[in-house]
């Protein structure tokens, strides 16, 4: 080492007595910097497709007849899809999700596969959905409507909400595996209990 | 914010990368740091390793041991290449148990071997802050000031940035060795303290806060213990200094 490095910037005395001081006022700033109670400031009240934020709203027809409107599965846990029939990924991970959802369905598990239908075509939709046997809704952006409000990073994008349709986790990319999939619906249920 | 990168089939998240970029920064500065201070490079590096693929092994077991059930079921799952289903927390606090118990097993001293690795922890809390500007986590509480940043539907404040300068000045700071050799990791305190102190000030401007009862935020608090244990090994570890160079192995002047 060089003698110059044995002094240093600091003497461990004056470092103290500067610390003691930061300390103290960090103790003041902990206590003027509380969140005040029900403040809404950490919840972040407004919808937005990220952790921690209520789930965009939407409401979308289903393959097959019917529609579905996302705020109306407010109770349940919900597993949200985005997919296309055009990519890898999200075709490989079908199988997966159908499992979980034939497993947790009866404990009121909701899964939607919103199909992005404006690039996709429902043709195309309803031979992969027959070909796999996927029990569990699809949803159908026929505008891209839905798919402009969750602007997902990239496909396909899965979104775990719980029964107060807050999104607690967003899984980007794929194929999801089984067990991940499940272990996120376990802590959706976590959530609710 | 959040960008990623498709390679072929798969989406990288330039977070990750970021903070990768800061392991492997980290590890360099660390050597240099080894060969300055006239250590045993080969004891500390392996040290590291081992360290690092313990972490990684613990955070996967972490998330299967909170997921029980689910990984019972199906056992290969530990094996995926899924980096969602990770426990960080139980992988860091693996890896530092078992880095420990091999620097023991080399024989390192502790607090010369905590020096070393000061630089290292300061630009991997660069590349954390990085990493939060590149996906958007840690966000500012919303506020309406000249330099708020528009982020998830809120003009809020940049606190990734806030976080991110504040790593920086830390680093300049810790690069030069603030407490020189008047004691063996005291350097390392150095920049375990200022980080503390960051997380203290700082954390008052994040939107995403754990709060506590009280209201108070949780990372405050644990901050002010941190800072609060610094200063007592700060002020235990600065009374003894030696005549001899504390880092040389072959000295074994243990502190």
């Amino acid at each position: 080492m060089k003698d110059n490095d044995a002094a240093g910037l600091l003497s461990v005395g004056r470092a103290i007595r500067w610390a003691i001081w930061i300390l103290i006022a960090g103790v003041v700033w902990i206590f003027l910097s509380r969140v005040p109670a029900g403040s809404m400031a950490q919840t972040g009240p407004s919808p937005n497709p990220r952790e921690g934020f209520s789930a965009p709203d939407f409401t979308l027809d289903l393959l097959g007849g019917g529609k579905v409107t996302l705020s109306d599965l407010r109770g349940k846990p919900v597993v949200l899809n985005i997919w296309a029939t055009w990519c890898p990924p999200c075709r490989k991970e079908m199988p997966a999700i159908e499992n979980v959802y034939r497993s947790y369905k009866e404990l009121g598990l909701v899964v939607i596969g919103l199909n992005l239908t404006s690039q996709d075509s429902e043709q195309a939709v309803s031979d992969f959905v027959q070909e796999l046997e996927l029990t569990f809704p699809i949803a159908l952006d026929r505008d891209g409507s839905v798919g402009d409000r969750y602007r997902p990073p990239g496909l396909p994008t899965t979104y775990f909400i719980d029964d107060q349709g807050v999104i607690q986790s967003v899984v980007v990319g794929g194929p999801m595996s089984e067990a991940m999939i499940q272990s996120r619906v376990e802590a959706l249920f976590q959530e609710e209990q | 914010m959040y960008p990623y990168l498709r390679v072929g089939p798969y989406l990288l998240q330039l977070s990750g990368l970021a903070l990768l970029a800061g392991v492997w920064i980290g590890i360099t500065l660390i050597e240099k740091e080894v060969a300055r201070l006239e250590m045993d490079a080969g004891k500390i590096t392996n040290t590291i390793f081992y360290g690092l693929i313990a972490g990684l092994i613990g955070a996967r077991l972490g998330y299967a041991l909170q997921f029980l059930p689910v990984y019972l079921s199906n056992p290969l799952s530990l094996f995926s290449l899924d980096m969602n289903t990770l426990s960080p927390e139980l992988g860091t606090l693996i890896g530092l148990i078992v880095a420990f118990v091999v620097g023991q097993r080399y024989k390192l001293s502790m607090r010369p071997t905590l020096d070393a690795l000061a630089p290292g922890l300061a630009v991997f809390m660069i590349a954390l802050g990085a990493a939060h500007i590149l996906n958007g986590n840690a966000y500012g509480a919303p506020a309406f000031l000249p330099w708020s940043v528009f982020l998830w539907a809120d003009y809020r404040h940049p606190s990734q940035i806030y976080e991110t300068v504040g790593a920086i000045g830390i680093f300049l700071v810790a690069m030069r060795r603030p407490f020189g050799s008047q004691g063996a990791g005291l350097n390392f305190l150095f920049v375990v303290a200022a980080s503390a102190v960051a997380r203290i000030f700082l954390e008052a401007f994040r939107g995403d806060s754990v709060i506590w009862p009280g209201g108070f935020r949780a990372a405050q608090v644990i901050g002010l213990l941190v800072l609060i244990i610094s200063i007592l090994l700060i002020n235990s570890w600065g009374k003894s200094t030696g005549s001899t160079n504390p880092y040389n192995e072959n000295q074994k002047a243990e502190i």
